[in-house]
């Protein structure tokens, strides 16, 4: 098996696939969409409840691969709590971590970093953002489904 | 290969496959650092040497435009066109050449029957029939022509094998079907449709019946005249030719009532601005200047698959199938999604608890290539309430060893996500 596998393919992306935190429907949500993966069908909803600027619970459901399921699991532990400002900022960081244009820093990312290991698989980016650029999508209430092309 | 029979029988058929593999020279290729194991024949095949040279040799020395110009290259390159149309008819056993349309690959070809052959006829009311394991391709274009017509497309279900339902097709197609469009070989599932009861339901009522080759021509001969339909359309990337060129074949008196599509040079006959005359078929259905390249490298494919004999091919692929769904099935978790009495070199599949693209990135680390999704038939997807699956598509030069590196991949896989 390649490292590049190993590195994809961490034990923390296996925990969170197999056993995914805040995958159900949240019934008071402020803000939710639905994300389209069109190379394999996958489709996710993402869930948020925003109070005072902050984001109270996040949840979604859905997912598909491994990554893309790990990558809405651990997005939404990395966000509960976080202003909404914080976001925005959090996806940037990541999505420049899983393409690679971070020069390897991703610095303050925390556990988000386990998917650094995407940057190898640029086939595989498009399954690690489904869950954020449907959150993103959620936040500007954009009403239509997200699609990852 | 020579085998003495009840001795020693490695494999049915006839094909020395090393030989062929010799004549593709990307098999050669190392992926990822191990030697490339190709089975995503479905999606497109690779191209041997000769498809390769003579797509060099056509920009190299015969290059020019056709159907124009009075010299010598110019007539070199409408030979070498008109050439290719004479090996397309040869290979489908067409009854003429000129019912032979080049279009860009079968998705042209239907949408050039959709819109050119369905549009004028359909009326509200009228009904197109597809079969429940159509790729989008086969699906869209109708959708379009009944939604311009108000008419309705109705859907043949398959049985939980993949296999048509011939029963219901029985009563789906009736007195109201003008056009049935049906798959040869499903893409997603490999299910072989028995055409002819297909044409012989379509024509009792008198309805029009295209077949969708894309998945078929590699794998099984195919006789236009024998198999009964009205429009036939394949894809020369499919079948070791070049991409961008495909075929469309027409009966004769259906293609000569069907008005242009596209509007152009080489597809009328004289024009004005008071009133344009077009060409008679097949040139009236190729507006501007073809891909006379491609037809030359598709021609060239065709009779390298010709000469080495499709049954030849198919005894081969059926024994690698066989060979593939024994090895699939012994892996724990692995369901084949598929299992139609008659397929064509296709074995699609899920494992328990891993996703099709996880497969699918496994694999490729080993240097192996399948598909991984939908495969362009959501209905079929949602037919068996998955979302997508894996597949090994095998082609004339894969071996039982290339089954073999899948099937460890897989396990590898498993083995990964146990």
């Amino acid at each position: 098996m390649s490292g590049d596998l190993r590195e994809l393919y961490q034990q923390l992306v296996f925990d969170h696939y197999k056993r995914p935190r805040n995958q159900h429907v949240l019934g008071q949500a402020t803000h939710h969409a639905e994300g389209h993966n069109p190379l394999c069908g996958d489709e996710v909803t993402v869930w948020i409840d925003v109070a005072d600027g902050i984001v109270r619970d996040v949840a979604f459901e859905g997912g598909g691969c491994a990554i893309a399921t790990a990558s809405a699991s651990l997005m939404t532990e990395a966000i509960k709590g976080r202003p909404v400002a914080d976001v925005e900022r959090i996806f940037e960081a990541f999505h420049r971590m899983v393409t690679g244009k971070d020069g390897g820093t991703h610095a303050g990312l925390g556990k988000l970093e386990v998917l650094a290991g995407v940057r190898e698989f640029p086939l595989r980016v498009k399954c690690a953002t489904l869950a954020w650029h449907t959150l993103h999508a959620a936040l500007e209430r954009d009403s239509k489904p997200v699609i990852t092309e | 290969m020579k085998v003495e029979r009840g001795v020693f029988a490695p494999a049915r058929g006839d094909l020395d496959v090393a030989r062929l593999r010799a004549d593709f020279p990307i098999l050669a290729e190392c992926v990822n650092g191990r030697p490339l194991v190709y089975l995503d024949n479905g999606a497109t095949t690779q191209k041997p040497r000769v498809v390769i040279d003579a797509l060099a040799r056509y920009y190299e020395r015969d290059n020019a435009n056709v159907h124009r110009g009075v010299h010598t290259l110019s007539r070199r390159a409408t030979d070498a066109y008109d050439a290719a149309r004479a090996t397309a008819q040869r290979f489908l056993n067409a009854a003429s050449a000129d019912e032979i349309v080049f279009v860009r690959g079968t998705t042209e070809a239907i949408n050039l029957v959709a819109s050119s052959h369905a549009r004028p006829r359909l009326a509200a009311g009228d009904e197109v029939v597809v079969t429940a394991m159509e790729h989008h391709s086969n699906i869209v274009p109708w959708q379009l022509a009944c939604e311009a017509a108000g008419a309705r497309l109705v859907v043949i279900p398959i049985d939980d094998a993949g296999s048509l339902r011939i029963d219901q097709a029985e009563k789906l197609i009736g007195p109201r079907t003008r056009i049935v469009a049906v798959t040869h070989v499903s893409n997603a599932l490999g299910s072989v449709v028995p055409v002819a009861r297909v044409v012989e339901l379509a024509h009792r009522h008198g309805a029009v019946v295209l077949v969708d080759g894309a998945q078929a021509v590699s794998h099984i001969a195919v006789d236009v005249q024998a198999l009964g339909c009205d429009f036939y359309a394949f894809s020369g990337h499919k079948i070791f030719g070049p991409t961008g060129i495909g075929v469309l074949w027409g009966r004769a008196p259906l293609l000569a009532a069907m008005p242009p599509w596209q509007g152009g040079g080489d597809m009328i006959r004289t024009v004005s601005f008071e009133k344009t005359t077009y060409a008679e078929p097949p040139f009236r259905f190729e507006a501007g200047t073809p891909d006379i390249g491609g037809a030359v490298g598709l021609a060239v494919a065709l009779d390298y698959v010709t000469a080495i004999g499709l049954d030849a091919i198919a005894a081969h692929e059926h024994d690698l199938l066989a060979y593939a769904t024994e090895r699939l099935l012994g892996i724990p978790g692995l369901t084949i999604v598929g299992t139609a009495g008659d397929k064509a070199s296709i074995v699609s599949f899920t494992v328990d608890g891993i996703h099709p693209h996880d497969i699918g990135t496994v694999l490729d680390q080993e240097g192996i290539a399948i598909r991984a999704g939908h495969h362009c038939a959501m209905p079929v997807m949602k037919r068996f309430g998955i979302s997508g699956t894996a597949r090994a598509s095998f082609a004339l030069y894969n071996s039982r060893a290339d089954v073999d590196a899948l099937a460890a991949g897989i396990e590898s896989a498993t083995r990964l996500f146990a």
